[in-house]
């Protein structure tokens, strides 16, 4: 029994321990306006790191102190991190859901306590939110059949692989790359991988079956575009490979000269903006609905 | 000491972990201990709760189910479904908890007349009911449900100030708790994990205690899985990952041994409220998320270590 006690004082003790070690002494006055709080999606993935990178920078730079927490991947756990947030008092919410219809009802929890709500990558179905910031997909898809005009030619025979139907970012990307490839391009074969690169494999495969001639791949993420360059390479075939998002292994690929170019996401762009709106909003200054983040060609 | 003053001795560990959790948290950040907060808290907690308390009877026989969070995302897409064509949502709420009952049953056939280990038998239909919510909703969120007040107020109503979901956690737990110490079929669960052959000397239809186990932790699941989906007023394909892990945890925690035959339900509410609290309390002192796991491992571990001491 008294070694049940023990263990249990110890259990305690570590917990103290943490929770003091990480903070600093200002934790009784939490109450005061001006905490922003920023509840991500996951921290299992470096995308969503990078972008509570930027948060973190930002906030130190201006000198703002913002309350992370980590949803991961949980719609459930990330209503119970944002009440836990609104109860503990912050005075701007800035969200990146796991979720876009989850979500709803912690914004419109938010909305009841007139704490305003800033959204980051994914927006909120239902819900009053005061901006919302995420990477201009249309421009990117733009930027990708522009980058193919220039580097295979005009009229060049092009195939695109798509997202998950119906996704925004699929809709989005689909939408500036034919909005520049329906002119000036010839796109022979348009098909889904959802988003995964076993399926680009496969569906790449596929597609230079049917087309021996495409000369240019558009692949709406990075994963499809590298399942892609795996069936270029099983067909013996050298093919100009676009990906978009710009991961870690993307860059790698564009580096070994396999992957032609990825149009990269900024997700500390994404982190920084929403600081940098999030003061602007406790200020009382106005902010725009929807924030583009700018996204850049990375290629070698 | 009489076994009796030892049990409530048993149950006392968790509860002083629970107080000195709560003393350290509310003098590092005042606003933990405000009542809304502590409502926050017991919305947070009564998921995990109701889910353990079924845990509770099936560790109890000295079994385990490892597809409650499958089960809950079965049943959620399973009562999303019914409200997007129509259903009355109180309606659909009773047919979520229907759909868990069988779910759960028939973890509960396979465990004993197919004389599957429990570990094995709802590992297999953890992936197979994950794999059919998947199929179910083509791996889509069903969203877009109803305005109805009942079906909101499920998950995100207050009755006389306290949450809904914590008053449906509070008489689960009740009617649970009289189930378990003043009926029968409670004896019955604890002969069942104390000794099987005696169980089955003693005349105890031991199958059928085994199937009700199961059959009750689906049906709580199922409800568990009608608060999430209220509560997000939408069903997530991939709701209740992982669930399976803090539900053990909270049994583990509140002095239930693994091995069968000996815990109570009081320890199971007492767990679940530690998680909860540390769930809570991290954020609010604003830990880092990666230290949260940290702390909730090892609380998890001196917990069972704790439990072998008394074995």
């Amino acid at each position: 029994m008294k070694k049940l006690l023990l263990l249990l004082a110890m259990a305690v003790m570590v917990i103290g321990l943490v929770a003091g070690c990480g903070k600093s002494a200002d934790n009784g006055g939490d109450k005061k306006s001006g905490t922003i709080g920023f509840s991500v999606s996951t921290l299992n993935n470096p995308f969503f790191v990078t972008m509570k990178e930027g948060v973190e920078a930002q906030a130190k730079a201006l000198g703002l102190k913002v309350k992370i927490v980590d949803a991961q991947n949980d719609p459930a756990k990330q209503a119970n991190d944002i009440s836990d947030l609104l109860e503990s008092g912050v005075s701007v919410l800035i969200i990146n859901p796991v979720d876009s219809a989850a979500i709803s009802t912690s914004v419109e929890a938010a909305n009841a306590k007139n704490i305003p709500v800033i959204t980051v990558d994914r927006s909120a179905d239902k819900g009053k939110v005061v901006a919302h910031i995420a990477s201009d997909n249309v421009k990117g898809g733009e930027m990708a059949a522009q980058l193919i005009v220039e580097k295979v030619g005009k009229a060049a025979k092009v195939a695109e692989i798509e997202g998950i139907p119906g996704a925004s970012a699929t809709r989005e990307r689909g939408q500036g790359f034919h909005n520049v490839a329906d002119k000036d391009l010839t796109v022979v074969a348009k098909q889904s991988a959802d988003f995964d690169r076993t399926k680009g494999l496969n569906v790449a495969t596929n597609i230079l079956q049917a087309n021996p001639d495409v000369q240019a791949i558009f692949a709406h993420n990075d994963e499809m575009a590298l399942g892609a360059i795996q069936a270029a390479k099983s067909a013996g075939k050298t093919i100009f490979i676009v990906g978009f998002d710009g991961t870690a292994d993307a860059d790698k690929a564009v580096k070994d000269g396999t992957l032609a170019a990825t149009i990269a996401q900024q997700p500390d762009q994404m982190g920084k903006i929403a600081i940098d709106t999030a003061q602007k909003v406790i200020k009382g200054e106005a902010v725009e609905a929807k924030i583009p983040v700018d996204l850049k060609v990375v290629k070698k | 000491m009489d076994s009796k003053a030892l049990q409530y001795i048993k149950k006392l560990g968790p509860l002083i972990g629970l107080i000195l959790l709560f003393i350290i948290i509310s003098v590092m950040n005042d606003s933990f201990l405000e009542f809304s907060n502590l409502r926050n808290l017991l919305r947070q907690v009564s998921i995990n709760a109701i889910i353990a308390f079924g845990m509770t009877f099936v560790i109890l026989t000295g079994g385990i189910d490892l597809s409650v969070g499958s089960i809950l995302a079965l049943s959620s897409a399973v009562m999303a479904n019914l409200i997007v064509t129509g259903t009355d949502p109180v309606l659909a709420i009773v047919l979520a908890a229907g759909a868990g009952l069988v779910l759960g049953g028939i973890n509960g056939l396979v465990i004993t007349y197919g004389r599957v280990a429990p570990f094995i038998a709802t590992l297999a239909t953890m992936t197979i009911y994950r794999g059919a919510t998947l199929v179910f909703t083509d791996g889509n969120p069903i969203s877009g449900l109803t305005q109805d007040p009942l079906f909101h107020g499920f998950g995100q109503g207050d009755i006389a100030g306290l949450p809904v979901p914590a008053i449906t956690m509070f008489l689960a737990f009740i009617a649970l708790w009289f189930v378990l110490s003043r009926t029968s079929l409670g004896r019955k669960t604890y002969a069942v994990g104390g000794s099987e052959k005696v169980s089955y000397i003693a005349g105890i239809k031991i199958d059928r205690v085994k199937i009700f186990v199961y059959a009750l932790t689906g049906m709580l699941c199922g409800i568990a899985g009608a608060i999430i989906t209220s509560r997000l007023n939408s069903a997530q394909p991939t709701a209740g990952a992982g669930y399976e892990l803090d539900a053990i945890a909270a049994v583990v925690l509140g002095g239930t041994s693994l091995a069968g035959g000996r815990g109570h339900i009081v320890g199971t509410l007492i767990g679940a409220l530690i998680i909860g609290t540390l769930n809570n309390g991290l954020n609010i002192l604003d830990v880092s998320s990666f230290y949260q796991q940290v702390v909730k491992g090892i609380v998890i571990l001196l917990a069972v270590l704790a439990d072998r001491k008394k074995a």
